[in-house]
């Protein structure tokens, strides 16, 4: 789960982690308001996304008096940002944070991501601040340095300080950054984070050291420790039909192409997705029905993927196993006949009592493509989303 | 012959009373796996699924002499589960159980390294050696026993895997789903070093997906081991979209990290045989076998 920015130094306070002054705003009036309270010349006016690559996009710019914030916070909310990370159609603003200036004497970058080989949490710190970190990783990874940090002691002291030493820092500065270094893991264990980036991180002219930005994650799987958080969704930010797809508990991803589909499980879903690809197709989606395919999954499954329009064909591919696939096709004529689908249907049912659910099929009065393989199953969805019939 | 599970297993259920640890255990009992006992806290003393219930490993494996544990607790006490059986000296550990914080993870493996025990899972199907033992969620009835190894990032479409070998005349020794989370047991490189040693297995069917460098890393091991039995594999997310999770909570890929054709690359580095299709791993499995 993404949060926004502002919402991330919210939280920063709660730990210590030391940031500038600032405040959210979600009108033009509120940001003359947060200019106010702020006792700064200087502002910086940030639009608030759920994604990265906004200054290059035009989503961040410096205010020097009262009538620059009025006229860029006007020009910026409503604006359709786009970034390298947003994608070609961008994000609507409807958010911005409101934050003193500050004089940057170096910029640095600092994160903590999980290291899947080493299956451990890891701080990682650059001299290379305020550029994206994937650029650095690949042409220079000898500037990350990295501190691998045991789960029962957390981030230690000399960790924190030897971070604050490779950045080459001087030893009242490193005196800041160890504090806030501490603080950042503190934050991220204690809040379940999936991923924490300040990027960049800055020492100012007068020493300090500060958070200017936030990029905070949370693990999903957490969320159950941390009921608070659900406060901070912004689902504006969620496509709607996936938004709708997890208050059924379905796994739903919008893809860009025409061949709908809906499977049980996950990794099979993919597989679905791919051999679509593989006979010429596009998949409109990624569908993960769950394990058990009955008839109120299979209909849900049916009203999300059909939401999207430019679905021409669905493929139902169900892997039976402790749920029979008799079952499973009891529940899809059931489904379709509360559901109206004007679309080409194939069903592709494999495992236990597979032969009898294809009767079941053939014999129901409703009109299924019945196919005989996985690959079978995937051209005759293909040939039926090119024919285009409706 | 078969690898982990097999004749030797005894096998206790941590969750025996709920509801996926008594449906499941039932079809667990019912292929014919050794099942000893049982464990929910608080109900120790009551019998399920004929067999005795304790309220801690430590008391079932002293009763019972279990070797093996399987866990079907909620994911908020999953990894203490892991944990309490590793410590009771539990040699093979299985967690089905899906959704497990990152966090508790990182702590349950920091634990595991100093221990014998090892773990399977979690977020995975189980795993099964057909005819003897079938510990986890998958339909037993779609195996056969045979001389293939399966190992795999997926549960569905491991079963899809094996019901193709099936159709072609291949069984397996032992089939494992090694779960779909970022941080897992046991490995693709683990089950490949066992397999490697096992006269029963003369060829290991591999199944990976995206995020993560797992089939890159086993594709290294295969090299630097010079692993001679014959392997295809299948790399589902080729057609996945960048930095969106896919189901799985491992199954992502960030930072341009973890891409279907990274793998598939490294794969056919190592000489191993891949499936282009999900439709064709049983048949590119049996090609490899007589290649």
């Amino acid at each position: 789960m993404k949060i926004h920015e502002y919402q991330a130094k919210e939280l920063f306070r709660n730990y210590n982690v030391n940031i500038p002054n600032s405040y959210p705003a979600f009108s033009v009036q509120e940001a003359l308001e947060a200019y106010d309270k702020l006792d700064s010349e200087t502002v910086v006016i940030k639009a608030q996304i759920h994604a990265g690559g906004r200054g290059k996009g035009g989503g961040v710019k410096l205010a020097h008096s009262r009538d620059e914030v009025e006229s860029i916070s006007s020009s910026i909310l409503g604006m359709n940002l786009v970034t390298h990370q947003t994608g070609s159609e961008g994000k609507k603003v409807q958010r911005l944070l409101i934050e003193s200036g500050v004089n940057i004497a170096s910029e640095f970058y600092a994160g903590i991501v999980l290291d899947r080989v080493k299956r451990q949490f890891v701080f990682m710190v650059s001299t290379e601040g305020g550029v994206e970190i994937e650029k650095v990783a690949t042409e220079t990874p000898e500037k990350i340095i990295k501190e691998w940090i045991n789960p029962d002691t957390g981030l230690t002291l000399e960790q924190a300080i030897s971070l604050g030493k490779s950045l080459e820092l001087t030893d009242e500065q490193i005196h800041f950054s160890t504090e806030i270094f501490i603080a950042l893991w503190n934050v991220f264990y204690e809040m379940d984070c999936s991923l924490l980036e300040i990027n960049p991180l800055v020492v100012t002219q007068e020493n300090e050291v500060m958070a200017l930005d936030a990029k905070m994650n949370f693990d999903s799987n957490a969320l159950f420790f941390h009921p608070e958080l659900e406060n901070l969704r912004d689902e504006s930010e969620e496509h709607p039909a996936e938004l709708e797809a997890s208050k059924y508990k379905l796994n739903y991803i919008k893809l860009d192409g025409n061949v709908g589909c809906m499977v049980n499980g996950a990794g099979l879903a993919m597989a679905t997705m791919d051999i679509i690809k593989l006979h010429g197709g596009e998949p409109a989606n990624f569908l993960d029905v769950g394990g058990v395919a009955n008839p109120e999954t299979v209909s849900n499954g049916f009203k999300i993927t059909l939401s999207d329009t430019n679905v021409r064909s669905i493929l139902i591919n169900i892997f039976g196993g402790i749920v029979r696939c008799d079952r499973v096709a009891q529940g899809v004529i059931e489904a379709m006949k509360t559901v109206k689908v004007d679309l080409p249907v194939i069903v592709r049912l494999e495992g236990t009592n597979a032969k009898k659910a294809g009767e079941l099929l053939n014999n129901s009065p409703l009109d299924f493509i019945v196919a005989t393989s996985l690959s079978d199953a995937a051209e005759k969805a293909v040939s039926a989303a090119i024919g285009g019939s409706k | 012959m078969s690898v982990l599970v097999g004749d030797n297993t005894r096998l206790i259920i941590q969750g025996i009373t709920g509801k996926e640890g008594s449906f499941h255990g039932e079809q667990i009992k019912d292929y014919g796996t050794n099942l000893v006992g049982g464990v929910t806290p608080g109900k120790g003393g009551q019998t399920a699924l004929g067999v005795p219930v304790f309220n801690s490993v430590k008391d079932a494996r002293s009763q019972t002499g279990a070797n093996t544990s399987v866990i079907f607790v909620p994911p908020r006490f999953a990894g203490k589960a892991i944990i309490e059986s590793a410590e009771s000296g539990i040699d093979l550990i299985i967690c089905i159980t899906e959704g497990l914080p990152t966090m508790d993870m990182v702590k349950v493996n920091n634990v595991l390294k100093n221990l014998p025990a090892r773990l399977i899972g979690p977020n995975c199907p189980g795993i099964i050696s057909p005819g003897k033992a079938k510990i986890g969620i998958m339909p037993g009835f779609i195996h056969e026993q045979g001389e293939i190894g399966v190992i795999s990032r997926s549960g569905t479409l491991t079963y899809e895997a094996v019901h193709q070998l099936v159709a072609v005349g291949l069984g397996q020794s032992t089939s494992v789903g090694i779960g779909g989370d970022p941080i897992i047991g046991t490995t693709f490189i683990d089950m490949l070093e066992l397999f490697a040693k096992d006269g029963g297995t003369s060829g290991v069917v591999l199944i990976g997906e995206i995020g993560g460098s797992a089939e890159e890393e086993a594709a290294q091991w295969v090299i630097d081991n010079k692993f001679t039995k014959p392997i295809t594999a299948f790399i589902a997310g080729q057609t996945a979209p960048p930095g969106r999770r896919m189901g799985h909570a491992g199954a992502i890929i960030s930072g341009g990290q973890g891409t279907a054709d990274d793998k598939i690359k490294a794969l056919k580095l190592a000489g191993i045989h891949v499936a282009d299709s999900p439709a064709e791993i049983g048949i590119t499995m049996e090609r490899a076998l007589h290649s």
